[in-house]
């Protein structure tokens, strides 16, 4: 780190700060375009969603100062709401964890491959998370007429005497939503580990050799994780936000809404009021909830992450 | 035990090639039956991930009887190109041709990614080179941006675009991407690791803040903009600007494919084909690139 404005003796701290300040003029021209962007489109929708939240306003109307009842009503008055959470929560749970584990899993196994295969399955694996919308494809596996890829294969091998309707019947449209999403989880995180292992000193693994490291699991738990925990606590802010946004692959696998809710997420529910109804406060009440979930979860999983080989 | 195998595999005279040596890789704690276990496990994994895609790369292909054929078939039996021209014709005659869709989003795409880089490039260096008030709290909260997905705070953002009268422009969604907190964050790791001292000789040279990022900077971290071109391509192409653009000659392809899709089975062929330009395009960026982006994410982990 290259100091900018050497200390000068006999100035206060303050005085130090705005000797600084000046000093570093250039560079704080070179951040502000950056910041200015970042803070128009990101940290100001976050004040005004919490903002907002705390309003009843609908557009035509000014927005009128309500306290809580917003997040009184969500709560208390809104069913769908609590299924929406609910859903969000059975797909995050599936979706963040497996999604992060099989994420490492991967990257893990392909790591001591020749360049070319590890150059191959990288892209393989990472293919279906490159294009948003590569899902769509399952809309035709999935579908819930007999020529459907799936029903046509399973009624021919006579495992069931009717089609199933995978993307309406409500049995069945989380698990096709949890499938989908799985397929599409080894994205930016995979990548990042797959390049962390490939950091991890040939050194360290001959030395824990050596000391008596018998099996690729022990090499793995006191070598390889200690070793990538940035790679990791990265990963896993990527896994946890992305698994807690869905609501694309549900609006184009089971349509808006889905049967029964099944699998409206808060995202849906979100926009549904947000651009729909027009109801901004209310949206943005949920949008605020949203918004703390995510940010308390990936702090409390970073905490214990940093953690790992301690 | 493993000694034998070892020899066995040797003997099979393939040991020159890679796959022979890693399957008899020297080192004690590995067996050549765990090898090849593994091999086969990944095979299995890369069967599955590229199931889904196989059938929309032949699909695309399909001529017409072959795509509503009972049960329906994984691979193409006489592959034909006609979905392809089919979807510049079905376009051409449309109010808003095929080409003026691609224009849109290779105009958004471009314009948004040279910004996000030379944004983001500007303010990696001083935030991973000097410390100066703010500089601490900048990078804080990008990472913690990062902890956010960006659809939650949609409304709002909707909102501030219509104030700034972007919405129905191609900049309301090139702006945001200016800024993508992902670019910054793997820009910043990245300009980290290149050494102070280049930095400490170009600043006795007497050069500016300017220069040095310019002149030593940017040319030493070629495989981060190279990253942070396809983070940003990646999040624009598939856009369909849904909210923010109505009028139909300013949308962007994802959008046109969105309306293809809902527009009934007889369009089945066209939207195969068009839903494989829209797959393919991205992933080749990628290929070209992936040695460079794997580059820029050995430097992508958070520290404490």
């Amino acid at each position: 780190m290259a100091e900018t404005g050497a200390g000068v003796r006999g100035m206060t701290k303050w005085q130090y700060t705005r000797h600084t300040i000046k000093k570093s003029r250039q560079l704080y021209m070179m951040v502000t375009p950056f910041m200015l962007f970042f803070t128009v489109f990101t940290v100001l929708p976050v004040g005004m969603s919490i903002y907002l939240s705390f309003m009843d306003y609908n557009v035509l109307q000014p927005p009128k100062f309500i306290w809580f009842k917003n997040y009184v009503d969500l709560i208390l008055d809104d069913a769908i709401f609590l299924t929406a959470v609910k859903n969000t929560f059975i797909l995050a749970l599936f979706i963040g964890p497996f999604g992060y584990v099989f994420s490492f899993l991967m990257a893990w196994l392909i790591n001591e491959l020749p360049r070319v295969l590890r150059t191959i399955l990288t892209v393989i694996f990472y293919a279906p998370s490159i294009s948003g919308n590569a899902y769509v494809v399952f809309t035709q596996l999935f579908s819930g007429d007999p020529y459907g890829f799936i029903n046509s294969r399973l009624l021919n091998w006579g495992l069931i005497s009717e089609p199933i309707l995978w993307l309406k019947d409500s049995n069945y449209m989380m698990a096709v939503v949890i499938l989908v999403s799985l397929w599409m989880s080894l994205g930016v995180g995979f990548l990042s580990f797959i390049a962390g292992l490939q950091g991890v000193e040939k050194a360290q693994y001959e030395a824990a050799e050596v000391d008596g490291i018998k099996n690729r699991w022990q090499e793995l738990w006191y070598v390889t994780l200690p070793n990538m925990k940035p790679q990791l606590l990265f990963g896993a802010v990527m896994s946890i936000t992305n698994s807690l946004a869905v609501a694309d692959i549900t609006v184009a696998l089971n349509g808006f809404p889905s049967t029964n809710y099944a699998t409206h997420t808060i995202i849906n529910h979100l926009n549904d009021y947000g651009i729909i109804r027009l109801e901004m406060g209310y949206a943005c009440s949920i949008a605020v909830i949203l918004f703390f979930i995510m940010l308390g979860l990936n702090v409390l999983i970073q905490k214990w992450i940093g953690k790992v080989g301690t | 035990m493993a000694g034998t195998k070892t020899e066995k595999v040797r003997s099979l005279r393939f040991s020159h090639t890679a796959i022979g040596r890693f399957l008899t890789n020297k080192r004690s704690n590995r067996s050549v039956k765990g090898s090849l276990m593994l091999l086969i496990c990944l095979l299995v994994f890369a069967i599955i991930s590229l199931f889904p895609v196989v059938f929309m790369v032949s699909n695309a292909f399909k001529p017409i009887n072959e795509l509503f054929i009972y049960p329906p078939r994984l691979f193409v039996i006489q592959p034909t190109t006609d979905n392809f021209s089919d979807l510049f014709t079905i376009l051409e005659d449309s109010l808003v041709p095929f080409m003026r869709y691609l224009f849109n989003t290779l105009f958004i795409v471009l314009m948004g990614c040279v910004g996000h880089i030379m944004l983001a490039s500007m303010a990696a260096f001083p935030l991973s080179k000097f410390r100066f008030p703010g500089s601490a709290f900048m990078s804080k909260i990008i990472v913690y941006s990062l902890m956010f997905a960006s659809s939650v705070t949609a409304v709002p953002t909707y909102m501030i675009m219509s104030k700034l009268n972007l919405v129905d422009t191609y900049w309301a969604v090139i702006f945001p991407a200016f800024s993508l907190p992902l670019g910054l964050f793997l820009m910043k790791n990245f300009m980290e690791q290149v050494p102070t001292a280049l930095i400490d000789a170009a600043s006795i040279d007497g050069s500016s803040y300017f220069g040095m990022l310019w002149r030593i900077i940017m040319p030493a971290v070629k495989p981060a903009w190279i990253t942070l071109f396809i983070v940003c391509f990646q999040s624009l192409w598939g856009n369909s600007a849904g909210n923010f653009i109505y009028t139909e000659s300013r949308k962007p392809l994802a959008a046109m494919l969105q309306n293809l899709s809902g527009s009934g089975v007889a369009r089945t062929g066209v939207v195969a084909a068009s839903a494989l330009f829209m797959f393919i395009v991205p992933l080749a960026a990628f290929i070209i690139s992936q040695s460079n982006v794997m580059e820029t994410m050995a430097t992508s982990g958070i520290k404490e």
